[in-house]
């Protein structure tokens, strides 16, 4: 129940049409406090969603240059001797850069897969388990298939990066990252 | 929910025997829990025991919240001036400075201005504040006006005070003799002013000597 003989008193004692325009900004009383205007209301969603335009132009942009230098083929790089692996098998690697880690699985005799191995939900590292032919992600329960890396069940809905591989002299290669959004 | 409108608080210092009680309730009120905001003032201490215990007035242009930068001190729209925001306050100290009666406290711990709130946990659902719940002398009196006029015939509340050229009108009122009940008090003028029974006391040991 408001009081309802409160006044809207300043120190001066003039009245309010009378006060300096910042007494309005900063008023005392909680509901005015509250109160926003439609007028600035409109201007912060107006910023707020010209905010979110410039964002979705600065992800095109960057993916498309992208796109451009590093998808697809990069240089080759040895990450692993065919013998080393038995069948079954996983090992750690990094590729292209020294933070991107990416995990390798010997699945048969002359099949060698690899993926970069952070869950497309929140970049959780993903575990293989070989034997059922998934990846698993222990976040939140995200599983991959581990012959294509797409998602087969939890929250990821794009499909794990894959490492383009090369077999030449009993040696693996990593030749590149292919990027996938489906 | 909010204070409702005939229920007022009323401080009438000459009934405080500072026992303290006020201070130890303060401490337990849930809306600052383990920090008492009530000041219990000693008046004159080297002449008098008499002390006088201090709650927020809940100005009507509340100082404390004129000169906050931060825009952290709000009052509710049943004119009680609540304690500031703590992601607004920034420890400036300047409502401390600023408040005629000396209310908020700045807890330096915290980074914030703590200050009475008339319990608003309490007040805002009827019940009265933990001070004036334990108060022995109900010098420290929470209720309605009724109550008041029948249990104290002897005198009325003022609501006015007045600190140099600015003059205050509280939410919180502080009882007068009735006989002679002031427009308002001046604060300023009043510290100049010595307690006549100190004067007559004076002299009458003059005269024995």
């Amino acid at each position: 129940m408001p009081n309802q003989s409160l006044r809207v008193l300043t120190p001066d004692g003039r009245p309010p049409e009378e006060q300096p325009r910042w007494r309005q900004d900063f008023p005392i009383d909680t509901a005015d406090d509250n109160y926003v205007a439609r007028r600035d209301f409109t201007k912060f969603m107006v910023l707020i969603s010209a905010s979110f335009v410039a964002g979705q132009g600065w992800i095109a942009l960057k993916t498309l240059t992208a796109r451009k230098n590093g998808n697809g083929e990069g240089s080759a790089r040895a990450i692993a001797k065919v013998g080393e692996l038995a069948v079954g098998q996983t090992a750690v690697f990094t590729y292209p850069g020294e933070h991107d880690t990416c995990l390798l699985v010997r699945s048969a005799e002359n099949e060698f897969l690899a993926y970069g191995n952070k869950c497309s939900h929140l970049s959780c590292a993903v575990i293989p388990d070989v034997k059922a032919g998934k990846l698993n992600c222990p976040c939140h329960h995200g599983v991959f298939d581990l012959a294509t890396g797409r998602p087969l069940a939890g929250p990821p809905r794009r499909p794990l990066s894959r490492v383009l591989l090369e077999v030449r002299d009993g040696t693996v290669y990593a030749t590149g990252v292919e990027e996938r959004t489906v | 929910m909010s204070v409702s409108s005939n229920l007022n608080f009323y401080i009438d210092p000459s009934r405080c025997i500072g026992c303290q009680a006020c201070v130890q309730a303060c401490s337990e009120c849930e809306t600052h829990k383990g920090h008492s905001m009530i000041h219990l003032e000693f008046i004159d201490r080297p002449h008098t025991t008499q002390t006088v215990p201090v709650v927020c007035m809940h100005c009507d242009s509340p100082t404390c919240a004129e000169v906050c930068p931060a825009d952290a001190i709000k009052r509710s729209p049943d004119g009680v001036v609540q304690s500031a925001r703590k992601p607004r306050c920034i420890a400036c100290s300047n409502c401390v400075l600023a408040c005629p009666f000396g209310v908020p406290k700045m807890m330096s711990d915290f980074e914030l201005m703590m200050k009475c709130d008339m319990c608003y946990d309490r007040s805002s659902v009827g019940l009265k504040p933990m001070c004036a719940s334990v108060c022995p002398s109900q010098a420290l009196f929470f209720g309605t006006r009724e109550e008041l006029e029948l249990s104290r015939p002897q005198s009325a509340p003022i609501d006015r005070f007045k600190f140099g050229n600015q003059t205050i009108t509280t939410k919180v009122k502080m009882m007068a003799p009735r006989r002679a009940v002031p427009e308002h008090l001046d604060v300023t003028a009043a510290m100049e002013v010595h307690a006549p029974a100190r004067t007559v006391r004076l002299e009458v040991l003059n005269g024995a000597g």
